[in-house]
């Protein structure tokens, strides 16, 4: 067992890229969810389209890098439109059961052998970042102290994630805070109220899943340009039920909220999983009751269970105040 | 590196959910029905072979695929011996044989010892796949089997959807747990028929203990869970959540135990296909659509006569007034718990048997579950029926015009367009929306 490793591991992935891009797409998350009372459980089709927007331009098309950006946050914004229009009239719970499915609707098309040669098919597109790594000021290398080191292609993906990550922030923090943050958040207290004072509640609702919307396309495209691949089955339900874990332990409704809930999510996430390495390679935990391969396995478990408890006994997550997550309301 | 090394360990379980076991498989025979042995078959994709096996003693052949779409399978002539041909002209090659994931489809080669009939016209009927150039008569052909199959489908999610829709009716709850208790009892009944470590008991038998299992199961899910959690005034939207951890939790717990390679039951597992005209289903599927069409009846008839039934739908309509003219809520809800239990884990063992045991069956079984709740109407009993076998023959006459790997999503393409056109559902009340 060797405790370092460990904690350099757990620290790595806390402050790494996917703790940033996850935290982006849980701020636009949280933008519906958090301030406006969406029940969107289909973020990760927003992630989707955002990857896929970006990497089919590019590899396919050979559309230089920034169109290939502009194509994924405007195709977020035509899913944004296609799925509020019809739903956001709907009560909570039927938004959250068609988002998830206009998500896995999204995924089974850009898997399918029709889409193959456009999108790669199951297997995806790869090598489609070389652009945006081609403007990577930082000289080859490792940087870091000891153990915790990242490349320098990983450092400039952080670079860029972390700012978008602040400036999301900023962003979140002045728009909550206008006229316009104000009847967001009186829509989700009480909707009804919202509306007798003359505001037309479905267009905020719209805008709200717009904005939230394309900060879940960044962040999928970020995720996409880190691997230097997209594979449909990694744009899987999954990936919207760990965010909503993070968000809500981070807090639901706060500025922070995402990007410290992400923070530890990650940091949680990967101390377990190098424990459980750990202990598996050291003979602490025998073979027979948890194999290295179904580590991953037991993972999403906890994550399971750790959403459970949370929402049993914490709702309102670190940041959060409890008066604020009336979300028994609709 | 290690992050990505930490994506791709994130990834695995997931991506080899997708490792499937699909095939083509069929038996050959002559007309006068004794089996025709030797006879090489290949199944080709694009212009790859893809596998190839030969008719065995008793004509069974079987070539697995490595994923679901359409595949062309032939057969070859040199091979046929005595004066056998293939009933139609170019009839030895099937082309556009959709295979769904997961599942064996079956391929008929129809053979005649006279002439061929001319490759189109009025005497090409019969099943297993027309003359490809003629487009119209094979969508003509397909759609008898595929209604079958779509009604085998339906019935099956139909058995565990009643479940859910009458714990939403009578709680509020959105369980999204749901699959799991299909996968539980799939689990169980597989650990009782077809491991080593079980007591190998007969399907049936396994299948009757399964069924109490699963009732068990979800009281218990009721009592441990539920009850205390609404007993504490944690609203709505929060139990939705708590259940998608719930499911998270118990979906990987089997992973772990079940592991990732989706496996047959013991028994039923190869069957000579039974053939009434354009139609071939197994005698185990045909088992598997009566007995789903029965307990509905069953469940049905429960809702309406008994005073059980009475007292759920009394709930379900209005929890105040059930409550204030007698009706012990908690009791009723048990009830509804231990019935959703039980009809799941039935469910589970019938999607097993006509697919494969697999961890996440489940879940992928959960949305289709939903559409068809909700196209029913969310909380009404019987829309969920209707609503199950429309969701069951979409998703399988959809593969006549598109591809198979799509068939779930028109199911769900159905969904969307009912909640914009009629949201309440075919039979749901138009206040349920709010």
């Amino acid at each position: 067992m060797d405790f370092l490793t460990i904690l350099a591991d757990a620290f790595r992935a806390a402050l790494g890229p996917e703790a940033a891009i996850y935290a982006l797409a849980a701020i636009g998350l949280n933008m519906h969810f958090g301030y406006t009372g969406l029940l969107n459980f289909g973020q990760v089709g927003f992630m989707l389209v955002g990857a896929y927007g970006a990497a089919v331009a590019v590899a396919t098309f050979g559309a230089p890098l920034w169109a290939g950006i502009l194509i994924g946050v405007g195709l977020a914004v035509v899913l944004a439109l296609l799925l509020g229009i019809p739903t956001l009239r709907l009560r909570a719970d039927y938004l959250a059961i068609t988002t998830i499915a206009a998500g896995e609707i999204l995924r089974y098309v850009y898997r399918s052998a029709f889409a193959e040669p456009v999108t790669g098919g199951v297997y995806g597109l790869t090598r489609f970042g070389d652009p945006l790594y081609a403007l990577n000021p930082i000289p080859d290398g490792q940087y870091g102290v000891g153990e915790l080191a990242y490349s320098s292609r990983s450092l400039w993906i952080m670079v860029i994630a972390w700012s978008l990550v602040a400036l999301a922030c900023v962003l979140v923090f002045l728009i909550i805070r206008s006229p316009w943050g104000r009847v967001i958040r009186s829509i989700r207290e009480d909707e009804d109220a919202a509306r007798s004072l003359g505001k037309n509640v479905f267009g905020y609702k719209l805008q709200s899943l717009v904005l939230g919307g394309v900060l879940g396309a960044v962040g999928g495209m970020l995720l996409a340009f880190n691997t230097q691949a997209v594979q449909p089955d990694a744009y899987n339900p999954v990936v919207t039920f760990y965010l909503y874990t993070l968000l809500i332990l981070g807090g639901a409704g706060r500025v922070l909220g995402p990007v410290i809930g992400s923070v530890i999510f990650w940091f949680v996430l990967v101390f377990v999983d190098s424990f459980l390495r750990q202990a598996i390679g050291a003979g602490l935990i025998p073979d027979s009751i948890i194999s290295a391969t179904e580590v991953g396995a037991v993972r999403f478990a906890l994550v399971g269970a750790g959403l459970m408890l949370l929402m049993i006994y914490r709702p309102q997550g670190i940041l959060g105040s409890r008066r604020e997550m009336m979300l028994g309301a609709r | 590196m290690a992050l990505t090394l930490v994506i791709c360990v994130l990834l695995a379980p997931i991506t080899s959910a997708f490792a499937q076991s699909q095939a083509v498989h069929g038996t050959l025979r002559a007309p006068d029905g004794k089996p025709v042995a030797g006879v090489t078959i290949t199944a080709t994709r694009g212009n790859s072979e893809v596998g190839r096996d030969t008719t065995a003693r008793d004509g069974t052949w079987s070539i697995p695929v490595p994923e679901a779409g359409r595949y062309t399978v032939s057969l070859d002539v040199r091979d046929l011996p005595g004066k056998l041909s293939p009933a139609r002209e170019g009839g030895q090659t099937l082309r556009d044989i959709p295979v769904p994931a997961d599942a064996s489809r079956a391929v008929i080669f129809q053979l005649t010892t006279g002439t061929p009939a001319p490759a189109t016209g009025p005497g090409g009927q019969g099943g297993g796949g027309g003359p490809p150039e003629n487009t119209v008569l094979r969508w003509l052909d397909e759609l008898p089997q595929l209604l079958v199959e779509g009604i085998k489908f339906g019935s099956i999610i139909a058995i565990t959807a009643i479940g859910l829709s009458l714990i939403f009716g009578t709680t509020g709850l959105i369980n999204f747990a749901h699959g799991e208790m299909v996968t539980l009892g799939a689990t169980i009944a597989f650990l009782l028929n077809a491991t080593v470590i079980g007591p190998q008991l007969q399907l049936i038998p396994a299948t009757l203990v399964t069924i109490a299992f699963g009732a068990l199961f979800g009281a218990m899910l009721e009592l441990g869970l539920w009850k205390p959690l609404r007993r504490r005034g944690i609203g709505r939207i929060q139990l939705f959540i708590v259940s998608i951890g719930l499911s998270l939790l118990i979906r990987h717990v089997i992973l772990v135990l079940f592991g990732s390679r989706p496996q047959p039951y013991g028994d039923y597992a190869i069957q000579t296909e039974w053939h009434w005209g354009p139609v071939s289903i197994a005698p185990r599927d045909f088992v598997i659509t009566v007995a789903s069409l029965l307990v509905l009846a069953g469940v049905g008839l429960m809702l309406r006569q008994t005073r059980a039934g009475k007292a759920i739908r009394a709930v379900s309509d209005n929890r105040d007034l059930a409550e204030s003219s007698g009706i012990n809520v908690d009791r009723v809800i048990r009830n509804v718990w231990l019935l959703a239990g039980g009809l799941a884990a039935l469910g589970g063992v019938f999607f097993g048997l006509a697919q494969a045991v697999s961890w996440d069956m489940g879940f992928r079984l959960l949305l289709l579950m939903f559409a068809a709740v909700i196209l029913g109407g969310l909380g009404t009993a019987y829309g969920v029926i209707a609503g199950s076998l429309v969701v069951g023959i979409v998703a399988q006459v959809s593969t006549i015009w598109f591809p198979v790997e799509l068939q779930n999503a028109w199911a769900l393409i159905v969904l969307i367009l009912v909640l914009l056109i009629r949201p309440q559902g075919i039979f749901g009340q138009r206040e349920r929306v709010g």
